[in-house]
């Protein structure tokens, strides 16, 4: 089982509290009326799917309920870091080699 | 036939009010654990930024814990940290926290969910084994120590648990989960055994 570090508790816990909640730093447009259709679908549907890193928002379910991003492998599936939500995208990650 | 239904609830409003708790009284005994049915309890869920905890914690007459996965404990009154703005309290001694919040002006919600909840003890050596049966966090005394709580899962269901002695656990879960809940905890308690 995989131990996710929840930002709000400050530890690590089991995968089965969590929930995913998909891709991280997706902004809502502030006038989504005034839209074009090409950019509702962007922000809509379109979502990066990277084979390597990607950001993604989580939720605490069956613990402290809260949402925060982490960061995660697609391909070891291994988390790289966890951040409570609102705070910016890191720079840098730990140990990242590229 | 509202009409009737409304007078016929006024003329049996005394029996009414007679609490029926779920599964109440039943236990299980295995060699090294008990299984257990507490009886009924006043319970609030509290949320409250950081702005009204000093306030709360007045009224309720404790001090709400700050820090993650911690409880407060005083004259019968538990305070169990579920989130960084959000609690459970729990009252043994009969005394209802929900009306100790009505004074309260500092922002808050607090909602009664005395009948919502129902405890379930588990105690005995095999405590911790018993709950680890569905519960997939590490209860250790290193890193669930006494006066630990959390909200969690057991099974299919989710539960807050609050370790109240080294080999004693308060489990809370939903009324309605409460058969699924006792029968998981009783099958856990028999293999806990072995």
């Amino acid at each position: 089982m995989l131990l996710i570090r929840c930002p709000y508790c400050e530890e690590e816990r089991p995968e089965l509290e969590f929930r995913n909640a998909g891709e991280a730093h997706i902004a809502r447009s502030a006038n989504i009326a005034g839209e074009s259709d090409d950019d509702f679908e962007k922000f809509f549907f379109i979502r990066s799917n990277p084979k390597g890193i990607i950001y993604e928002r989580w939720r605490h379910m069956h613990g402290c309920a809260r949402f925060f991003n982490a960061v995660r492998d697609t391909v070891t599936d291994k988390f790289v870091m966890t951040y409570k939500a609102g705070e910016p995208k890191p720079s840098k990650l730990p140990g990242a080699a590229k | 036939m509202a009409k009737a239904a409304a007078k016929k609830a006024t003329t049996v409003a005394t029996p009414s009010v007679e609490r029926r708790p779920a599964l109440i009284g039943r236990s299980t005994t295995a060699p090294s654990v008990k299984v257990e049915i507490l009886p009924p309890a006043e319970r609030i869920s509290l949320r409250a930024p950081e702005a009204s905890v000093a306030a709360l914690s007045k009224a309720l007459g404790l001090t709400l814990p700050k820090k993650p996965k911690t409880s407060a404990l005083k004259a019968g009154r538990t305070a169990l940290w579920l989130g960084p703005d959000e609690w459970l309290v729990i009252d043994e001694a009969g005394n209802d926290p929900l009306a100790d919040c009505t004074g309260v002006s500092a922002l808050h919600s607090a909602v009664g969910i005395s009948h919502r909840n129902i405890a379930i003890s588990v105690a005995g050596t095999g405590a911790a084994a018993t709950i680890n049966s569905g519960c997939p966090q590490d209860l250790s005394l290193e890193t669930f120590p006494v006066g630990a709580a959390s909200r969690t899962i057991l099974g299919k269901t989710e539960i807050v648990l609050l370790r109240t002695a080294d080999n004693a656990f308060r489990v809370e879960c939903w009324r309605s989960f409460s058969d699924y809940v006792f029968t998981f905890l009783s099958e856990g308690a028999r293999d806990a055994a072995v």
